[in-house]
C-alpha cells in the first residue's frame, strides 16, 4: 500500500461521500465527477492507460455532463428543506455493514486476490484493439448495436411531431408558395 | 459549392490586410491628436466677433443692435450697450457692446445670429478643440475672446470673406461717394457769393 | 553543429541535472521537463493576443493598438496588468465554491494537454503509449469547467451560454477524434511521437506527412474546423459572443479570473493545434530534406505559428454562426464526412501505390464533400410559420 494509492483512495472516498452527502444537488453531480477522476486515477496506477484514459474521456467528459444537464433540466438543484440523513439511519447503516462485510469477505477470500500479480503487465492499446476485434468482437459490435438504438431513442423522443394540423398547414402554404414568375392565371 | 464564399471572403480579407501596408485606401484611420482631417469650407462651430484692422476694439463692427440676442434660439448670447459712441467702418459714430457674452456649452451651432446680423459682426469659426476642465464657466467666452480678425476670416472662410468684403468695400465705396457728392454740394453752397440780402425797401408813411 | 542546436534543450537539461544529487534527479528532470511549457506558451499566448488586435484591425481598414510602446508591442503587459489589478467582483447570489474553482478547473487540463505534444526531436515532455487518447481525454475535461462557469453565476445569460458551448464542444468532439482515428490506423500506434516519426520520411517533391494525401487533407480541415470550434474561436463563438449573449458563460468573471478564461481558451488552441500539425503536417519535420539543417523545435512553432495566423485570417473573415447552424454542420455534415474519411484512409493504405489509388481517394473526398454540401443547403424548409398555442 503506497502514499500514492492511499490519497487517491481516500480522494474518491471522500468525493463519494460528499456526493450522496451535500445539500446542493449541482455540487454532489460534482463531486461525482471527482470521484470518477479518482477511480481514473486508480486505473492509471495499475498501469491499465488505456483504460484510464477511457474513464476520464467517457465519465468526466460525457457521463457527468449528462448527470448534471439532467439535474439541471428536471429539478434545477434547490436546496432541501430537511436534512438529507434521514432519522433511521442507524438501520441503513447496519443493512450497510452487513453488506460490506458479505463483498469483503468473498473478495478477500476468492481467486482473484490469492494468486501472485503477473509478472509484467502488457496491457498496450494494440494488444486492446487485437483482442477487441477477434477474441471480443461480438460484445463490441451488441454494445454498438446498444449504442445505435439508444440514438435513435433519443432522435425519436427529440424530434418534433408530425401532427395532422401542422401536416395541413404545410400543405396549404405549398399551394399558397407563388409559381414561377408570369403565371398569374 | 459548399465553402466558394469562404474563399472568395478569405481572398478579400486578405487583400484588405496586404494592402492596408501599401495604400492610404485600405487603411483609412486618421490618428487624431497628431493627424487631423482638413475641415470643409463651410465647417462651424461656434460664433465669433470679426473685427477690421489692427485694433481689435476700434474695429469692431458689432454695434450692439441685439438682433443675434433676441433670435438665438437658446438664448446663448448676452450683450450690454455701450454709452458713448465709436466710428465704425464708414466712419459713423455707432454704440458698441459693452459686454458681448456667449454660453459656449449652449450654442447648438444654428448660425441664426449670422444670418441676421446686418452688419457682418458675427461669423462662425472653424475651432473644436475648445474643451476645458472647468465646468461651471470655463466655456463662457467674452467680448475680447470672441474678437477675431478679418485675416483669420478669409484663412478660414476665403469665399464668403470675399463676398463679404466686396460687400463692405461697395458699401464704403458708395458711402464714401455720397460724403463726397455732399461735400461738394457744401463747399459750393459755401464757395457761392453770398446771396445779399435785399436792400429793405423804403418804406414811406 | 547542427545536431547540437537541434538538441540544445535536452543538453541543457542533462547539463543542469548534473548539478543535482542522486536521489531528487526524478523530480528535477520531471521539473525541468514541465517548466518550459508554463513558460512558453503564456509568452506565446501574450504574443498572439497581440497579433491578433493587429491582425484583424489591418484586415478591417484600421490600425490595431499602437500607443503603448513601439507599434503597441508592449500592449500584453498593459493588458496583464489590467487584468491583475481589477477588482474581483462575485455576484451575491453566486455559489461561490464553484464561481472559484470554474477558471482553476478550466486551466489545468488545457496545461496537462500540453505534456504528449511532442515539440522537436526528443523534446516531450512525457511519452506515454496512449498520448493521443490522453490528449482528447482532458480535452473533454474542460467542458465540465464550462458547466461550472456557467451554472455558478445565477445568470440566465451565463447559463444559457453554458449550455451552448458544452453542446457545441460535445458535438464538435466527435469530428475531432474520428478525424484523428485516420491517421492512428494508418500509423498503427496512439504515440503522438511515434506518428511524428512516421511522417518522416521524403519522397519526390513533397515531405511525407498525412495532409498531402487526399483523405489527409480532408482529415486535416475537418480536425481544424472542429478544433476551431472545441476552443469556442470565431466563427464558432457563440457561446461568447461578444454582442449576443454578452461574454455567456464568462459574464459574472472580472479581473484575474477572465484572465484565466482567456488564458484557458488561448491555450486550448494552441494544444489543438500543436495536436493537428502532429498528426498531420509531419510535427518537427522540415518541409524540404535540405532545410534539416534549422532546429526541429524551429519547425513545430514555424507551424504554429502559422496555424494561427489561419485562425485569425478566419475570425477577420467569416461571420459567427448561429446555434442551429453549427449544430447542422456537426451532425449533418461532418460527421459523414469523417466517418467516410476512415474508410478513405483504409483505401489508401491497401491500394498499390499508383494513379488508382490517388483517383479514387479524391473520388472518395469530393463526392461526399459535393452532396452533403447540397443537401445542407437543401434543407432550408422555408414553410409559412405555424405558432403552436396563439391561434
Amino acid at each position: 500500500m503506497t502514499i500514492a494509492f492511499a490519497i487517491v483512495a481516500i480522494l474518491t472516498i471522500a468525493a463519494s461521500v460528499a456526493a450522496m452527502s451535500l445539500r446542493n444537488l449541482i455540487h454532489c453531480a460534482l463531486a461525482m465527477a471527482v470521484a470518477f477522476g479518482g477511480i481514473a486515477l486508480l486505473y492509471l496506477q495499475l498501469e491499465a492507460q488505456f483504460v484510464g484514459f477511457a474513464q476520464i474521456l467517457v465519465y468526466i467528459g460525457a457521463v457527468a455532463i449528462l448527470i448534471v444537464f439532467a439535474v439541471l433540466l428536471t429539478r434545477g438543484g434547490e436546496a432541501p428543506e430537511k436534512s438529507v440523513f434521514s432519522a433511521s439511519w442507524i438501520w441503513g447503516a447496519l443493512v450497510t455493514a452487513a453488506v460490506f462485510a458479505t463483498l469483503a469477505w468473498t473478495i478477500k477470500n476468492s481467486f482473484a486476490s490469492q494468486r501472485e500479480p503477473p509478472a509484467n503487465v502488457e496491457a498496450t492499446v494494440k494488444q486492446i484493439g487485437d483482442s477487441l476485434m477477434t477474441k471480443f468482437v461480438l460484445p463490441l459490435e451488441v454494445v454498438g448495436l446498444l449504442l445505435t438504438a439508444a440514438l435513435i431513442g433519443a432522435v425519436i423522443i427529440a424530434m418534433r411531431d408530425e401532427s395532422p394540423k401542422t401536416k395541413m398547414e404545410d400543405g396549404r402554404s405549398k399551394m399558397e408558395k407563388p409559381s414561377a414568375p408570369g403565371g398569374h392565371p | 459549392m459548399l465553402g466558394e464564399g469562404i474563399i472568395k471572403g478569405m481572398a478579400e480579407t486578405a487583400r484588405n490586410f496586404l494592402g492596408s501596408y501599401v495604400s492610404d485606401e485600405r487603411l483609412t484611420t486618421v490618428q487624431y491628436p497628431e493627424e487631423r482631417i482638413p475641415q470643409i469650407e463651410n465647417a462651424r462651430q461656434f460664433p465669433f466677433l470679426v473685427f477690421d484692422g489692427d485694433d481689435w476694439h476700434a474695429g469692431m463692427r458689432c454695434v450692439a443692435c441685439q438682433i443675434c440676442e433676441k433670435e438665438c434660439p437658446p438664448k446663448c448670447i448676452y450683450i450690454e450697450k455701450s454709452k458713448d459712441k465709436k466710428p465704425d467702418y464708414v466712419g459713423k459714430p455707432q454704440i458698441y457692446p459693452a459686454k458681448f457674452d456667449i454660453d459656449l456649452s449652449v450654442c447648438m451651432s444654428c448660425q441664426i445670429c449670422v444670418e441676421v446680423c446686418p452688419f457682418e459682426a458675427i461669423k462662425m469659426d472653424t475651432e473644436y478643440e475648445l474643451s476645458t476642465t472647468d465646468r461651471f464657466g470655463g466655456l463662457m467666452v467674452d467680448k475680447q475672446q470672441l474678437a477675431k480678425s478679418n485675416d483669420y476670416y478669409r484663412k478660414i472662410h476665403p469665399t464668403e470673406a470675399a463676398e463679404v468684403d466686396a460687400r463692405l468695400a461697395a458699401e464704403k465705396a458708395k458711402a464714401e461717394a455720397k460724403a463726397k457728392v455732399d461735400a461738394e454740394a457744401k463747399a459750393k453752397a459755401a464757395a457761392a457769393p453770398k446771396p445779399v440780402p435785399p436792400a429793405p425797401a423804403v418804406v414811406a408813411a | 553543429m547542427v545536431e547540437s542546436l537541434d538538441q540544445i534543450f535536452v543538453s541543457l537539461k542533462h547539463a543542469l541535472l548534473g548539478f543535482v544529487p542522486g536521489n531528487w534527479q526524478a523530480l528535477a528532470s520531471a521539473i525541468l521537463s514541465l517548466l518550459p511549457i508554463f513558460v512558453i506558451f503564456p509568452t506565446l499566448f501574450a504574443i498572439t493576443t497581440l497579433l491578433e488586435r493587429k491582425g484583424l484591425g489591418r484586415i478591417q481598414n484600421r490600425y490595431g493598438p499602437n500607443r503603448v510602446g513601439p507599434f503597441g508591442l508592449l500592449q500584453p503587459a498593459a493588458d496583464g496588468l489590467k487584468a491583475l489589478t481589477k477588482e474581483d467582483v462575485v455576484p451575491h447570489a453566486a455559489d461561490k465554491i464553484v464561481h472559484f474553482l470554474a477558471p482553476v478547473v478550466l486551466v489545468i487540463p488545457v496545461f496537462l494537454s500540453f505534456a504528449v505534444l511532442p515539440v522537436g526531436r526528443n523534446l516531450v515532455a512525457v511519452d506515454m503509449d496512449a498520448g493521443l487518447l490522453f490528449f482528447f481525454a482532458v480535452g473533454a475535461a474542460t467542458e465540465l469547467s464550462v458547466f461550472m462557469a456557467g451554472w455558478s453565476s445565477r445568470n440566465k445569460y451565463a447559463l444559457l451560454g453554458a449550455m451552448r458551448a458544452i453542446a457545441q464542444m460535445v458535438s464538435y468532439e466527435i469530428p475531432l477524434i474520428l478525424s484523428s482515428v485516420g491517421v492512428v490506423m494508418i500509423v498503427g500506434t496512439l504515440s503522438p511521437v511515434k506518428i511524428v516519426e512516421a511522417q518522416g520520411t521524403y519522397h519526390g517533391l513533397l515531405p511525407d506527412w498525412f495532409v498531402f494525401t487526399p483523405w489527409g487533407l480532408a482529415g486535416f480541415i475537418i480536425f481544424m474546423i472542429a478544433a476551431a470550434a472545441e476552443s469556442n474561436r470565431s466563427p464558432f463563438d457563440l457561446p461568447e459572443g461578444e454582442s449576443e449573449i454578452i461574454a455567456g458563460y464568462f459574464i459574472e468573471y472580472s479581473g484575474f479570473k477572465f484572465a484565466l478564461f482567456f488564458l484557458a481558451e488561448y491555450l486550448g488552441m494552441f494544444a489543438i493545434s500543436g495536436l493537428g500539425i502532429t498528426l498531420f503536417l509531419g510535427g518537427w519535420h522540415a518541409p524540404l530534406q535540405s532545410l534539416e539543417v534549422i532546429p526541429s523545435w524551429f519547425w513545430f512553432f514555424a507551424k504554429l505559428v502559422a496555424i494561427i495566423l489561419v485562425f485569425i485570417w478566419i475570425r477577420g473573415t467569416v461571420p459567427r454562426l448561429r446555434m442551429d447552424q453549427l449544430m447542422n454542420l456537426a451532425w449533418k455534415f461532418m460527421i459523414p464526412m469523417v466517418l467516410i474519411n476512415v474508410v478513405g484512409a483504409a483505401v489508401w493504405h491497401f491500394m498499390q501505390p499508383g494513379l488508382a489509388r490517388w483517383l479514387v481517394s479524391i473520388a472518395l473526398v469530393v463526392g461526399p464533400y459535393l452532396w452533403l454540401g447540397k443537401s445542407l443547403f437543401q434543407s432550408k424548409h422555408l414553410a409559412k410559420r405555424t405558432y403552436r398555442f396563439a391561434e
